[in-house]
């Protein structure tokens, strides 16, 4: 991750290096060459994205996995858990991923399975994300006694045993959708996001362009969304990727242990119902290996999209 | 003679070519002589003074001789170098007094880095401290973290440090570009007498100050764009300077005494050229108020009086 | 146009904001309209600090500011500050930092369009942007659609001082704005200043550097840690120096045709270690004394006279000699 530290600039420069650099080669700087076009800094990170093994190779395992969410469920029917075979077969021509002991098509699970996996990261993760911000913005931006209530908050949040809560809000919701299990991963995966968001808003707030925002009279979120947040934007990228991939396996984590949705399907959910119908001793391997991998497979692709990108922003770490 | 450059290249790697930092530099040093180098930014002063004793990672060295003291100095070997780092040659860089690890005891890094040179500590230890009683430092310096230090302490540290050796040659770089005027005396200073003392034999000290220059060089060397424009005496650099560039830089420095109601000052018109592709023939051609024709092709820095060199055709 | 009056700043450091750190301490001292008033110090002397506290980004400790009659402490909500910064405004020291790299640097001309003059047509800003570009001596398809990277400090510079006379402004900040520029570029820079000072801009120039300051200033206040050691013109100021500190200062700036020890002799100026690391006494500022017609000099405490060399203390324990004239 970029360093708070000194000021960085956005091609990762420190100013120290820079003024070296700066100091010893105004050519580089002057231009010889025609000017360059509006936005070609990030053409260039384009460039560099395209290039990278480790952004396209995640990428492409993710974006593959979530076609066949998307699209999966269309062509398998409409009910994952409706029993529509011979129970406990294995994976045939006519059930891809064989059956389970009720007889459903564990393909047909797996399927709809991608589907919620992929709603509850995007909305779980996504409103972590948008937590994060405000808070990680408003106590970077205005400091004193607001960043000590809003770090409070955080500490507090971060320490609560989010397992002991669900439990007792299980207790109480009798019929729990996906949209709660989104909500509830959302509003307790946040903290450290805004802890990170805070600090970097924190190395940008002191710097000169800040003060001249202020000056022109612009107004504090102004401030914060135009001028800070763009300085940030890979960084915000980066953090909700990994807060993507981690409510993917809390949502997993809570399916399996049966505090998720009461109806509906996961693969968390799947792996749940093999471990619970002894699916391991009896050897259909077909009902709990393919929804392992799968999210397995979507969150490791997506901190390997994570370190990829890191590369592609921070240009030391890109290997020239 | 001590130190003697001949037509010293050394160019920087962008992702757009070459930047000829440094194009073809050739001057000598006598023993005990403070030279300055001087010039504004983007010259090529710090690229010298580098490359004198450790090339960057994105310097490339081209051609040239370095010789000191009558050895010629394997610059472009950086593992051959070492054995004359510190101890023959040593530097100041820049921002040295920021770059010491701030979780390290003064005291521990000093250990660590004669280590590293194959000295032990102990046997040094004394006339450690001795140079830190010189400079105005007491013992206890060494068992501080560098953040309880004043810049002004901490510059004085490097410098001690980096001439515990007795090196023939120091060079330094911008030492006194972050610190307040009354310490910049302190530690120019303190720098004038490592050469008096005889702790150090000759010294390039790199500075845009000029002024600064004409307290402690006994000769200055005015640098501009990757060439060098002009080398003389101290005195007759700032007195009567005949390259027009160090002309105009030393009729656009405000002393105090100058009033703007009363001799309004002028700047140099324009910025130098790029280093990435610079311009046939004398560098300085388009902004020089003296060009005429035969500035297309490129003077040669040869000597106009004694000790005098100057780069321009109007010069000799 | 401005004032400030015994104006000081504390700030509160510390784990858990215990301890007081004192930067500025019962200032005063004030600018007219087209004069240059040089606030000259080093660091930790808090000549920024007053520079952020004039421009509101830092609040005042005690103390007033007053601009044209009107106590800046009361400009508090959005539509005053906006009002305020139509006056007021600030150039800084890195321009480089000054400029978010990721856009481009006329985008600073833009942020004054949203916030000031949003109604305003294409080609009428468009001549606005030309006329102020004129006024800084800067080519307009030099300087516009390019990135901050792409231009030199001293461009960057004025293309700032370009963005505060969009506002039609009365008063500039000017902190450390030479510090970073090249040598052949500054002396454009302050001749600059100049031109604005002869429009009727008044100028808060804050610097280290004397000679920048005796340049282009009309009056000059020299701080020390915090506090008001010497004020007034400047030629009375520089040229019969009165305070140990001043005449430290005076030696100590590196001169193109003296060497360091005809400058000491002549002002019999104190050595820097004198001043270094010392803690300050008292929170108060020591009162000025005006010594001639427009030259403020602080009464150097009793303390500091005996260790400079100034007084001598008496055999018999009564109250030292007093200052040499």
């Amino acid at each position: 991750m970029t360093s708070s530290q000194h000021h960085l600039r956005r091609d990762g420069v420190t100013p120290a290096a820079a003024a070296v650099m700066g100091a010893e080669l105004p050519g580089v700087g002057v231009p010889a060459a025609p000017p360059r076009p509006r936005g070609a800094k990030r053409y260039e990170s384009l460039y560099f994205a395209l290039r990278n093994g480790k952004l396209l190779g995640g990428a492409t395992i993710v974006l593959v996995l979530l076609g066949v969410g998307v699209v999966g469920p269309f062509f398998v029917g409409g009910d994952p858990n409706a029993y529509v075979g011979p129970s406990s077969q294995a994976p045939s021509s006519d059930y891809w991923f064989g059956t389970t002991t009720f007889g459903q098509d564990v393909f047909a699970q797996f399927v709809h399975g991608l589907r919620s996996t992929f709603v509850v990261g995007a909305l779980g993760g996504g409103l972590a994300a948008a937590i994060g911000m405000v808070i990680g913005f408003t106590a970077g931006y205005r400091g004193g006694l607001v960043d000590e209530v809003l770090n409070m908050l955080t500490n507090i949040v971060l320490v609560i045993p989010t397992l002991a809560v669900l439990l007792v809000i299980a207790a109480y919701l009798s019929a729990r959708g996906l949209v709660v299990e989104a909500i509830f991963i959302g509003c307790t995966s946040w903290p450290w996001a805004a802890r990170a968001i805070r600090a970097q808003t924190f190395s940008l707030v002191s710097r000169d362009f800040v003060d001249l925002a202020r000056l022109s009279g612009a107004s504090s979120p102004k401030i914060i969304f135009r001028e800070i947040a763009p300085n940030m934007s890979s960084y915000l990228f980066m953090a909700f990727i990994l807060l993507f991939g981690g409510a993917v396996l809390i949502a997993a984590t809570l399916d399996f242990i049966g505090l998720g949705p009461t109806k509906g399907t996961s693969l968390g959910l799947m792996m749940n119902n093999a471990v619970l119908w002894s699916a391991l001793q009896l050897g259909m391997w077909w009902w709990f290996v393919p929804p392992g991998l799968g999210i397995t497979a979507i969150v490791g692709a997506l901190y390997v999209m994570n370190v990829g990108l890191d590369e592609v922003f921070n240009p030391k770490l890109r290997e020239m | 003679m001590s130190l003697r450059v001949e037509n010293l290249k050394v160019y920087y790697r962008t992702l757009r070519g070459d930047a000829k930092a440094l194009d073809g530099a050739t001057f000598a040093l006598a023993d005990g002589e403070i030279m300055g180098l001087a010039g504004e930014s983007g010259c090529g002063k710090s690229t010298l003074g580098k490359s004198l004793i450790l090339l960057d990672g994105r310097m490339r060295y081209i051609e040239g001789r370095v010789e000191l003291d009558g050895k010629e100095l394997p610059i472009w070997d950086s593992a051959a170098m070492n054995a004359y780092r510190f101890k023959e040659v040593s530097i100041v860089p820049q921002y040295a007094m920021s770059a010491m690890n701030p979780t390290r005891r003064v005291g521990k890094m000093t250990r660590e880095l004669l280590g590293s040179r194959h000295v032990h500590f102990k046997t040094v230890a004394p006339e450690l401290e001795r140079r830190l009683e010189l400079v105005g430092l007491s013992r206890e310096v060494l068992s501080r973290y560098p953040m309880e230090l004043s810049g002004g302490m901490k510059q004085r540290m490097v410098m001690v440090l980096s001439t515990l050796l007795n090196p023939s040659l120091l060079v330094a770089d911008e030492i006194t570009s972050a610190l307040d005027v009354s310490t910049q005396k302190a530690v120019v200073r303190a720098l004038k007498g490592f050469r008096d003392r005889g702790f150090v034999k000759s010294m390039i000290v790199i500075t845009h100050d000029l002024s600064i220059l004409y307290q402690i060089a006994d000769s200055i060397l005015v640098m501009y764009a990757g060439k060098l424009a002009e080398k003389a005496p101290a005195e007759t650099i700032i007195r009567a300077p005949r390259h027009p560039y160090t002309q105009l830089l030393i009729a656009s420095l405000p002393e105090v005494g100058v009033r703007y109601s009363e001799k309004r000052l002028a700047g140099i018109a324009g910025r130098p050229p790029s280093l990435l592709d610079p311009p046939t023939g004398c560098r300085f051609r388009d902004r020089c108020p003296l060009a005429f024709a035969k500035c297309a092709e490129e003077p040669p820095f040869v000597e106009v009086d004694s000790g005098h060199f100057a780069a321009c055709w109007k010069a000799a | 146009m401005l004032t400030l009056h015994r104006c000081c700043k504390t700030f509160k450091v510390g784990a858990f904001g215990g301890t007081d750190l004192p930067a500025v301490r019962d200032v005063s001292f004030d600018v007219h309209t087209g004069e240059v008033v040089s606030l000259i110090g080093e660091s930790g002397s808090g000549k920024t600090t007053i520079g952020k506290m004039i421009l509101r980004l830092s609040p005042i400790t005690s103390g007033t500011i007053t601009f044209d009659g009107l106590d800046i402490a009361t400009v508090r909500k959005r539509h005053q500050l906006k009002a305020y910064y139509r006056n007021v405004q600030g150039v800084f020291q890195d321009p480089f930092s000054s400029y978010n790299p990721i856009f481009k640097a006329d985008r600073v001309f833009t942020t004054i369009k949203d916030e000031y003059f949003p109604g305003l047509s294409r080609s009428e800003w468009a001549g606005k942007v030309e006329a102020s570009l004129d006024d800084v001596a800067l080519n307009p398809s030099h300087v516009l659609h390019k990135y901050p990277h792409q231009l030199s400090g001293g461009q960057l510079q004025r293309l700032l001082i370009a963005r505060a006379l969009l506002l039609d402004i009365k008063f500039l900040v000017a902190d450390e704005i030479i510090s970073m520029l090249d040598a052949s570029t500054r002396i454009d820079v302050l001749n600059l200043l100049g031109e604005l000072k002869a429009r009727g801009l008044g100028i808060l120039f804050i610097t280290h550097d004397l000679s920048l300051a005796n340049y282009i200033s009309e009056r000059a206040v020299i701080l020390y840690r915090g506090r008001v050691v010497e004020r007034g013109a400047t030629e009375k100021v520089f040229g019969n120096p009165v305070h140990p500190y001043t005449r430290m200062l005076l030696a100590s700036v590196p001169q193109l045709q003296r060497r360091w020890e005809e400058v000491e002799q002549e002002l019999e100026a104190p050595d820097p270690e004198e001043f270094e690391g010392r803690v300050s006494e008292n929170g108060e500022g020591a009162p000025l004394v005006e010594v001639e017609d427009d030259h403020f000099v602080a009464v150097p405490s009793v303390d500091e006279l005996v260790r400079t060399g100034q007084a001598v203390a008496a055999p018999d324990g009564r109250a030292p000699a007093p200052p040499r004239p």
